[in-house]
């Protein structure tokens, strides 16, 4: 039994008082509103304190803006795999195969720019067409036949990596033009001046915390306007700060090093996207609707099928674009690439908060868990920290976020 | 004292932030059937699971004495080991394991060198079925026996755990009638072979008829216990103590005033999904705007699986037959197809079927038709609050938030958010499967409330229900369904119970 308010009393409050109550219920409830967020909350927490950890233990090279734009540039890929993911994984599935998808498609275009000549935004688009396809050939098994997604993309993961060893031919290609270079490795830099500082750079920071001051304003006003719980302004404010000041920050230092990295505005974007798609249309709800109570979901009349295709095939589309990403950044196509890439975008997925059982998870949870990885993998390489040192560390930090949530889920189910 | 088998003295058990039992004082006689009744959340199962040690010693305050001496469990295992055993509402048996596995599991008969042995297991399975009354082989796989059978294999298994007190929590919710009064007749004869029961049921009727004694609790506290023997106890004297008021009227007044037809269906006949025979066979029924009809069948009669089968085909293959909504014939080849055309089914397993429980209940309301609450695919999120909120104000649904996870209310408030999802898709005809399952009795008045409503405003209402009483408190008609078959359809003013079980039990032999 959670302890309910009188609904009645509740019915007779005028919209002021009842407004009034809402604020109340905020500020009143801190300890509640964080409590019942700790899993959502739990791994910015864990994000930050991971961040001083390494940014100590490396005497601050960890932030320095040399390393961050590193930071960015290396583990883009990851995060744009990790938002594919996450939304498989919400809608109950997993995909072993995208690993595999990145080395194919980076193949495609490498074949297609590199070795016949054709000029750079062909390789762009061939590979995210290829991925499209990949994605649709997954979804049919999926949907369709109802294969476990793990089988399917099992079965995947082989036959994208030997299509690639086919395209390349077992050999290496390299290098790409400068233009292609620039999707993975080009900044944005001195557009409008700056004096030893990239204002760019920090324009678009400030847009973005702009950005989502005022989104969120607005959403507390709807809010408010419809009754509904919120917390009490000052924690607003507290956290529209926090979360500025923290991509000020960033931007500063980017803004000292080389600039804003065009990876980071392809990765911005998409993030942005998905997480309006996720949150905010009729697919995003549906796929949430699936992954938890699949019966229910097409009891309420979900073409179960439709999403299900879709959501591999937005897969595949989003393994193009780490592809293409990958094989700018590298300079070229192997036939190794992207080996276990799906086990990094998975556990950004998972330590982002997404839960195993499906239902459970946000864009903006894997992009925090995916970081985490990337911090740690960063940080331990700065201290010089042995290769396999660094798997097993991982691999725990995993194991933890996952047992952390499955131990929340369970602290929950007691409590009513 | 050598005539009270347990006594559970003082026992308060809190969980974070509620308090789930407070002072409870619980007295079973020894070889008594006893049993315990109150609303849904008035602390009966919390209070078995004290008495089990699924909540250990420890973890409660308060005492229990078993035969003469305090006890105190760490786990499910120690209580077995004294004889007490608990048979929960959600069987847990492995359904591709035989009924003898699943018997002896956690407890097999082992022979030489600690393997098992099969032969002496499967030998004692025998002879523990034939106790319990159950005529099957003990190699078949569970999953191929009835709810009924399954419920009498937990029996035995627990027989072959030498229980002296049993515990069953809603043994009867998921039976028919046949084969409750069978599982009944079988308490009575435990009971006679010094078995003591403790039994948990909502079904009033049963009770009375069954019980030695009877235990109420309210909201967590020990309201009385009632001795049968005085024989003045009433259904209508415990439902005072289990809700601290008189119902008037089980069933709230209506008048009824049915309009033009809203779906009829002709010839229906629906084939099993795997299996070679029709599951429903031929059926023909009609609902009228503002008009309530019954469909009353034994389990396994094809209730649920006509309805689902009308709704967009969603059971069953090589559906035949035709449908009718307002008089134009529709083809619902999908579920969201005959949402389209106005259909809704509210199913029997809420929590399987019906809700997506890790989320909230806005968006289960609104999970129906997100359509309508969208433009070119953007849900308008406001809008949804609303809508939500309308829903909590008209249905008195209690949540302190319509962002609370709708897997936290109670079974009845579920049951509203069920409701709030097919009134937002704007069905016209909405089939009830068994809705007041698993629902405390002042829920159930609030649903039948509900359906009222629903049908004043000109919504026509099809309820499937095993509670006859249910039927003909709440329904203009009631068709009988026997395998399959459409058997009777009785206006609900010539309808008796014994008319509509004659009815029900027609037509027994096999169609197909």
């Amino acid at each position: 039994m959670t302890s309910t308010q009188r609904p009645e009393a509740e019915d007779k409050a005028t919209p002021e008082s009842a407004q009034a109550a809402a604020l109340h219920t905020g500020t009143s409830n801190l300890r509640t509103l964080v409590t019942r967020n700790l899993r959502q909350s739990g791994i910015y927490v864990a994000f930050v304190v991971i961040v001083a950890l390494f940014a100590i233990m490396t005497d601050g090279v960890l932030l320095s803006p040399g390393n961050i734009t590193n930071i960015v540039l290396q583990y883009s890929y990851i995060l744009v795999l990790a938002i594919g993911m996450v939304i498989v994984i919400i809608a109950g599935h997993i995909d072993l195969s995208v690993g595999s998808v990145v080395a194919l498609t980076g193949a495609v275009s490498a074949v297609l720019v590199i070795q016949q000549g054709y000029t750079w935004w062909v390789g762009i688009i061939a590979a995210l067409v290829v991925g499209v396809a990949v994605g649709a050939w997954q979804g049919f098994w999926v949907a369709y036949i109802g294969i476990p997604a793990f089988i399917v993309t099992l079965a995947g993961m082989l036959l994208f990596r030997g299509l690639t060893l086919q395209v390349l031919d077992n050999i290496s290609l390299s290098p790409f033009p400068s233009e292609y270079q620039r999707v993975a490795n080009g900044f944005l830099n001195g557009l409008i001046g700056g004096q030893g500082y990239d204002a760019f750079t920090l324009l678009i920071g400030a847009v973005a915390v702009a950005g989502y001051a005022v989104s969120g304003f607005r959403t507390r006003v709807a809010r408010i306007r419809y009754n509904q719980p919120v917390e009490s302004f000052p924690l607003f404010i507290a956290r529209v700060v926090a979360v500025g000041a923290v991509i000020m920050y960033f931007a500063w230092q980017l803004a000292h090093a080389r600039g804003l990295p065009i990876v980071l505005i392809i990765l911005g974007v998409l993030v942005l996207t998905y997480s309006v798609v996720t949150k905010r249309t009729v697919f995003g709800r549906q796929v949430y609707a699936i992954g938890g109570n699949l019966s229910a979901a097409m009891l309420s009349g979900v073409r179960v099928r439709t999403v299900n295709f879709w959501i591999f095939v937005n897969m595949g589309l989003l393994s193009a674009v780490a592809g293409v990403i990958y094989s700018s950044r590298s300079n070229g196509a192997q036939p190794a690439a992207g080996n276990m890439f799906e086990l990094d975008a998975i556990a950004a997925a998972f330590i982002g908060g997404a839960a195993v059982t499906g239902g459970v998870g946000t864009v903006v949870g894997a992009m925090v868990g995916g970081l985490i990885m990337a911090v740690m993998s960063n940080g331990m390489q700065l201290m010089g920290v042995d290769q396999s040192i660094q798997s097993v560390v991982k691999g725990l930090v995993l194991l933890l976020a996952v047992a952390f949530d499955i131990y929340n889920k369970r602290r929950a189910g007691t409590s009513r | 004292m050598n005539d009270t088998i347990l006594e559970m003295r003082g026992i308060t058990k809190t969980f974070p932030g509620v308090t789930a039992l407070e002072d409870v004082a619980l007295v079973v006689r020894r070889g008594e059937i006893h049993a315990i009744c109150g609303e849904n959340g008035a602390g009966k199962s919390t209070l078995m699971k004290v008495l089990s040690g699924v909540h250990p010693a420890g973890s409660y305050d308060g005492e229990i004495v078993y035969d003469g001496e305090t006890v105190a469990f760490n786990g499910i295992r120690d209580s077995e080991s004294m004889g007490i055993v608990i048979i929960h509402q959600e069987l847990a048996l492995v359904p591709y394991l035989s009924v003898a596995e699943n018997i002896f599991l956690g407890n097999e008969r082992r022979g030489r060198g600690g393997l098992i042995d099969w032969n002496r297991a499967n030998a004692e399975a025998a002879s523990l079925l034939s106790s319990v009354g159950l005529v099957e082989n003990p190699v078949t796989p569970v999953i191929q026996l009835g709810v009924g059978k399954q419920q009498l294999v937990e029996i035995a298994k627990a027989l072959s755990k030498e229980v002296r007190l049993l515990i069953l929590d809603e043994p009867t919710a998921a039976l028919n009638d046949t084969d409750s009064a069978h599982l009944l007749d079988l308490l009575r004869r435990l009971r006679d072979q010094g078995i003591t029961c403790i039994m948990i049921s909502h079904k009033l009727g049963e009770i009375t008829e069954i019980a030695d004694s009877i235990t109420v609790l309210r909201d967590g506290r020990t309201v009385e216990t009632l001795a049968m023997d005085s024989g003045d106890v009433t259904q209508e004297r415990i439902i005072r103590g289990m809700v601290g008021r008189d119902l008037e009227s089980f069933y709230p007044d209506r008048t009824s005033d049915p309009g033009e037809e809203v779906l009829r269906i002709e010839d229906w006949t629906v084939w099993h999904p795997t299996q070679n025979r029709k599951v429903v066979d031929g059926a023909a029924l009609n609902v009228r705007a503002g008009e309530v009809v019954g469909i009353a069948g034994l389990m396994g009669a094809g209730r649920t699986e006509l309805a689902m089968s009308v709704f967009g085909r969603s059971y069953g293959r090589d559906i035949t037959g035709r449908l009718f909504v307002r008089g134009r014939e529709v083809k619902a080849r999908s579920v969201a197809e005959a949402i389209e055309h106005g259909i809704a089914y509210a199913t029997e397993d809420r929590k399987r079927y019906g809700l997506n429980l890790i989320e909230d209940v806005r968006h289960n309301v609104s999970a129906a038709a997100l359509g309508k609450l969208s433009r070119r695919g953007w849900v308008n999120g406001n809008e949804e609050i609303k809508i939500a909120e309308e829903s909590r104000r008209d249905l008195n649904i209690r949540t302190s938030s319509v962002m609370t996870a709708v897997g936290k209310l109670s079974g009845g408030n579920q049951q509203k958010v069920v409701l709030s999802k097919w009134l937002f898709a704007d069905a016209d005809v909405l089939i009830l499967d068994e809705p007041t399952r698993g629902i405390d009795v002042g829920a159930k008045f609030e649903i039948y409330t509900i359906i009222n409503r629903l049908v004043a405003a000109g919504k026509a209402v099809i309820v499937i229900s095993s509670e006859l009483p249910e039927l003909l408190g709440v329904c203009d008609r009631i068709y009988t369904l026997a395998a399959g078959r459409i058997t009777g359809e009785v206006p609900v003013g010539e309808a008796t119970q014994e008319h509509l079980m004659e009815l029900m039990t027609k037509d027994k032999e096999r169609v197909g």
